[in-house]
Order: structure tokens, then sequence, then C-alpha cells
């Protein structure tokens, strides 16, 4: 009976002595950390996918309570539902942004960018890129070996096997942006999703001489600046020989996609024209 | 004995098809396209516009950075455009395209095959010379001659080396050459040494040359400065490190200069080149082409002018054989394939070769089995396997670690790989992407 006592009794002074050592320890080594960090991470997604430019949400939330506000800052998979929450955490009033969607600025499709090359190296967008000029003979087009489609958390992304052209999905697209890193041409773009999804863009990023873009592509811009005169709103430029519409201030007139004579503004979700056939490129991609 | 670098090497198959067909000149074509792009580092400035009379000689573009060359105008004639055209990578890239008429010569250019022994320029003049007729490597990197001949302070040069290897398959450019002007290189062998100041000159020659060893050796007897030296079949033995290794047993340290071991290595081809712009004051305008392949009619080697159409070269060997699977700038080692007979002859095109379809496809891709003959076979005593599996992760980290930059593309473990699989592919991705993140730390 001593024997156990006397294990109590050592093992229970033991332990009280380091109890006492810790709380000396945590009192003096204490850190302090912001309790709203906490509260923020609760709201994030927890993908940990990047797309706000910081490693992981708690990365995130921690630049978020240290500056105060979230002006610079924003998660593009939350979206506008978490600022709300966030912004009552930090007590700052929530501004919302306009929610964004990854779009393929390339329309060569294989019917309309017919294959003049077999490339049989690794089946890599990022190999193919820097080992030759890709198979239909345009150097800035979709090399259609999925690059986007593999760095894309969310199935927010497919490639379509009749048009050989990467799809976004875009009830699943977060606009978290891995896709538009992926690509080694840089022929996705975020934009702004636009009133009832719909958007007009030009489907082409390909900066040769008109000539030269047409041999390669039925649907490629070739810089004429039809669509540039067109605009109502000052919102397509012109650099490079391709035209560029610019989300702010296209206010979807589709006056540029009547215009444009080899079909390369594309307009997404727009009810069917009731005067004439809708545009070639339209139904190739639906998103 | 013969000679060889001892670390990795591979034998392939030596193809040496067009070796007894003689250089033949070719005539200049009508219209040639000047890529603008023609050697390693900055590309070239014109300073000719459209509708420009140009002669053959004349200045068309200048080398303004530190590594850059000039190019010359390789026929008489209108400048048409300033414009682009593709070149062998399948890109676009900014081009002078001039029309033939007639042949004038630009002042000063001896165009006699009198030979000139006389070096009558000094150490000061050479290598303003060679700046100035816009020679560069002519061994296929295009490395601009000039700037290896600069010596940096406080490093001296004590061997001038030779690459006359040639020990890509099916090549034959600088076989030829050998055989055919030899008197010449020996001469633009003295002109290289005096711009060095150095007394030793080692001509590196492979063995299966047996021809063009003996033909130097003979005219080489008389100058003692002048080494003939024969050299184990081994490729990459044309490599600047492996050749220096091979010759004079010396190895370059990773990531420095052949100077760093007193060594300055030039191509033959560039020899006959720097003979020509410092005896005959003729800009480099012209190189040896070999155009070969299995099913080739006619495997030849061409004297061409710069910019002339690759097409045109093939329809002189007989045109397109049937069954072609690709069509390759170089070698078949580090050759790579092109996409168009569009593009021009550049001061760096030492071969076109049409390969058959049967033996240009990929093999198919296994599993690494770990066997590493990769590593036994990496001349410059890397861990292929590793530095593929790096850049396919897309782990720059490791493969920086493990001297990725190191890697000269030679292609002896994708070659040797019992599974197939396409590690220079790889380690190609990995050295573009390492490359652009090491220049981006130093800005």
């Amino acid at each position: 009976m001593s024997t156990i006592l006397l294990a109590v009794i050592v093992l229970g002074s033991v332990g009280l002595v380091f109890a006492i050592i810790i709380y000396g320890v945590d009192l003096k080594f204490q850190v302090i950390e912001d309790p709203r960090i906490d509260q923020v991470v609760e709201f994030l997604p927890g993908a940990n996918c990047g797309g706000c430019g910081f490693a992981g949400c708690r990365n995130f939330a921690e630049a978020i309570v240290k500056a105060g506000n979230m002006d610079a800052l924003f998660c593009p998979v939350g979206g506008n539902a978490i600022v709300k929450d966030i912004s009552a955490v930090l007590g700052i009033e929530a501004v919302e942004r306009a929610p964004q969607v990854a779009v393929i600025r390339c329309n060569g499709s294989l019917a309309n960018a017919p294959q003049k090359i077999k490339y049989d190296g690794v089946s890599r967008c990022s190999f193919a890129h820097t080992l030759s000029s890709g198979e239909t003979g345009c150097p800035n087009g979709c090399l259609g070996l999925g690059d986007c489609v593999e760095s894309c958390q969310f199935d927010a992304m497919y490639m379509d096997k009749t048009t050989g052209l990467p799809v976004v999905i875009e009830a699943n697209c977060t606009s978290c942006g891995a896709c538009v890193k992926s690509c080694p041409r840089k022929i996705i773009e975020l934009r702004n999703k636009g009133p009832k999804s719909k958007r007009i863009f030009v489907s082409c990023v390909n900066t040769e001489k008109g000539a030269i873009s047409k041999k390669n592509c039925a649907v490629a811009c070739i810089g004429c600046g039809k669509c540039v005169k067109a605009c109502p709103h000052d919102a397509i430029t012109l650099v490079n020989n391709l035209a560029y519409i610019d989300f702010e201030k296209c206010k979807l007139c589709r006056k540029c996609v009547t215009e444009c004579p080899t079909g390369a503004i594309l307009e997404i979700n727009f009810p069917a024209r009731k005067t004439e056939s809708a545009p070639a490129g339209e139904d190739q991609i639906n998103q | 004995m013969l000679k060889t670098f001892k670390m990795g090497g591979v034998h392939p198959e030596e193809c040496k098809l067009s070796e007894h067909s003689a250089i033949e000149t070719l005539e200049a074509p009508d219209t040639v396209y000047v890529m603008l792009n023609q050697n390693l580092g900055a590309p070239s400035v014109p300073v000719v516009n459209k509708g420009d009379k140009v002669k053959t000689g004349q200045l068309i573009a200048k080398g303004e950075a530190f590594i850059s060359a000039s190019i010359h105008s390789p026929v008489s004639g209108t400048v048409d455009k300033v414009d682009s055209w593709i070149d062998a990578s399948g890109y676009r890239k900014p081009v002078i395209i001039i029309k033939k008429e007639g042949d004038e010569w630009n002042d000063g250019i001896d165009t006699s095959k009198e030979l000139v022994k006389e070096i009558k320029a000094s150490k000061e003049e050479i290598i303003d010379i060679i700046k100035n007729s816009g020679i560069v490597g002519l061994g296929g990197a295009a490395f601009p001659t000039h700037v290896k001949l600069m010596v940096p302070q406080g490093k001296k040069a004590e061997h001038l080396i030779i690459n006359a290897v040639e020990c890509e398959p099916y090549l034959t450019a600088d076989h030829r050459l050998m055989l055919e002007k030899g008197e010449e290189i020996i001469i633009g062998v003295q002109i290289l040494m005096k711009a060095l100041d150095v007394t030793k000159a080692i001509i590196g020659i492979e063995n299966n040359k047996p021809d063009a060893i003996a033909h130097l050796t003979k005219l080489a007897a008389s100058f003692p400065g002048i080494q003939v030296q024969g050299l184990k079949v081994k490729y990459p033995q044309g490599a600047e490190k492996q050749l220096i290794k091979a010759a004079i047993n010396r190895e370059v340290p990773s990531g420095k200069l052949p100077i760093e071991v007193g060594c300055v290595v030039q191509n033959v081809g560039t020899t006959f080149a720097v003979y020509e712009a410092v005896q005959k004051k003729k800009p480099l305008i012209e190189r040896v082409v070999t155009v070969t392949g299995k099913k080739v009619s006619k495997p030849s080697n061409f004297m061409v002018r710069i910019g002339t159409p690759v097409s045109v070269l093939i329809d002189k060997c007989g045109g397109i054989p049937e069954g072609t699977g690709k069509m390759i700038n170089g070698g078949p080692m580090m050759g790579k394939a092109f996409t168009s007979a569009e593009i021009t002859v550049t001061k760096g095109t030492s071969g076109i070769l049409l390969m058959d379809e049967n033996e240009s496809g990929r093999v198919k891709e296994h599993n690494c089995i770990r066997c590493a003959r990769c590593t036994m076979v990496c001349p410059m005593g890397l861990e292929p396997y590793l530095l593929a599996m790096a850049a396919d992760t897309a782990n720059w980290e490791i493969a920086e670690q493990h001297h990725i930059m190191d890697c000269m593309e030679c292609g002896s473990c994708h070659f040797t790989c019992p599974s197939g699989r396409q590690l220079l592919d790889s380690l190609r991705l990995g050295k573009n992407k390492v490359g652009a993140i090491m220049r981006a730390r130093k800005n």
C-alpha cells in the first residue's frame, strides 16, 4: 500500500513542478495572435488554391487582419458572399466586386484551324510551347493539350474532343486564376461575368499580321479595326494587330460582333438574334 | 593511343552518307531571307530600309550589344522588305528580304581563289576584322567569335583548340571543308593564334575521318605550333568542355568558360571564315551545309549563301523523299525538327536532315526502371532521370540544386534510355524555366 502511495506522491509532485514551469514559460513566451484571424479563417473556403495570391487561406486571413481592410485583397473562390462576413468581423463596410469567370480567348478549333504539323512530343502545353509553334501553325493559339484543365481544382474545365479546345463550366469556375497561370500562351483571361452572364470578347490572341493569321485560322482577329470604329463606347483598342475589348467599358451593344469580318468576336449567353443567323463561332463554345 | 573524354558519352550510328560528295557551290537564289537573330545573344539591328540598293558583303544589320554579331548582305540587289519570316523554331522572327540583281561585290573584297599566306594584320586588327565581318561559331551554337577572342583581364590563353570533331551523325560539312580547304584552314589557325597570342594549337579530329587527319597533318607539318590530334569516336566530343578534356585533359568548372583553364575553342568552319575575313576581306555571307538522309537520292554538301531557303537545297538533292517523317535542322542528336521548308539557312545551319518516318517517330514511353544508364552516359555527370522528374513536377529548386544549367542538351540520356523516356524534352523545359528564374533573381 505504502509503495503505491509513494509512487502517487512522487509522480504527483513531479507533475506539479512541471506544470508550474510550463505555466511560467507560457506566461513569458505567450504568442499573442489576433483572434480575428481565426474568425476570418472560418469564413474562407479552405481550398488553399492560391487564387488570392497567398500560399493558403490562413496566410490570406493574416494579411486581411493586418491590412484592416479588403481593398486590395479578394478571395475569388468565396466571392462577394464572404466579403460581407469578413467585413463584419473587421468592422468595415463591405464593398462588393463584380464576379469574374475564366474566358478562353482562342477559337482555333479543329475545324477553324486545321492541323498542319504532327507534334509527337510530351502531351503537355508547356513542353509543346517550348519545342514548336504548334500543330496549326498559329504561334499564339491554343495547343489543346490541356495544361489548364489539369491545373483546375474545381472541376470547372474539360477538353472538348470535337473542337480540341478547353471549355469552362461557368457554374463551377471560381475565377481563382490557376488556369490563367498555367497557360504558356496567355490565352485565358479573367473577365467580368457581366449581367445575366452576358459577355462579349475577342476570342483570339494572335498578334501576327492579318494575312498571315488568316492563313492559319478562319476565325483569327486580323486587326482590321472595324470593331474599333463600330464601338460607340470606346471600349475596344487595337494593339499589335489584335483588338481587345475592355469589359469595364463594354455596354454589350453587340455592334462589334456584327461588324467583325472573321467572327473573332464572340457573344456569350445572349438570346438568339431574330433578324440574322448567329455568327459562325457561337455554337463552338457553349459555356 | 587515341584520346577521348572520360565521363559518359554514347556512340550512335555514324551514317556519314555525304562524306564523299565534294562541296558544291550553289548560285545565290533570286530572293534571300536574312534572319536578324542568327547568333546567340541579342538580335542584330537593321541598318538598311526598304528600297535600298545593297552590294554583296555590305553591312545590313549591326550587332550593337556585347554578345551580338553584324550581318552582311549575301547578294547584291534591292531590299524588298524588313518583315517577319518563319524560322527553325516555327515562330516568326524579324527578317530582311533582298531581291537579287546582278552580282556586284562590296569594295575591297578579294573574290579570287588565290591563297594569301602572309598575315599582315596585327592582333587588335584581327579581332576588329572578325567583329566587323560578323563571324560566329559555325558549329551550330553561333556564338559570336570576337567575344571568345577577347580574353578577359587576368586570364591567359595557352591553347587554341580547333574543333574539327563533327561528332553528330550524318553531318559532313566540316569533313569536306578540311579536305578541300585545308591550306586556308591552316592559315586561319595561324591568324587565330596571333589574335590570342598563343603558341600552341591543337586540331581535334575524330578517327572516323582518317583522310582529313592525314591531309591536315601533312599541311601542318611545317608549323611546329600546330598539332593534329586524332580522337576516338564518341558523342558528344564536339562539345567544348568534352573536347578540352579529350585534347589536353583539363576540366572546365561548372558554370565557367573554357578560358578558365587557358583554352579557347573554335570550330574548323569558323577558322575558314576567319581566313576569308582577314585575308580576303570577305564577311561571313556563306557557309557549308550538309543535306542528307537515308532516303535522300543525292546526299550533298553545299556552299550556300546565308538566307537561301532550305527548300532550294532540298530540291537540289532530289526533293523531299516519300515517307519523310521529320525534317531536322542540324544533326539527329542535337538538331531540332522544323515545320516548314520555307525556313532559310542561317549562320548556325550545319545540316538539313530528312528522316524517314520509321526512324523519326518516338518510341513508346514506359516507367523509369532506375537502371541509371542515363547517369552513366551523361558527359556532364548529371542525373538526367532526377532532373527530368524535377522538371515534370515543376520542382525548379531541385532542378537548380542538381545543376540543370550544366546540361548541354546533347541528348545522350534520351538516346540511351531503355524505357524510351523523353528526358531531353523535360530537361529543355527545365533549363528554360530555371534559366528564367535565375535571370530574374539577378536583376
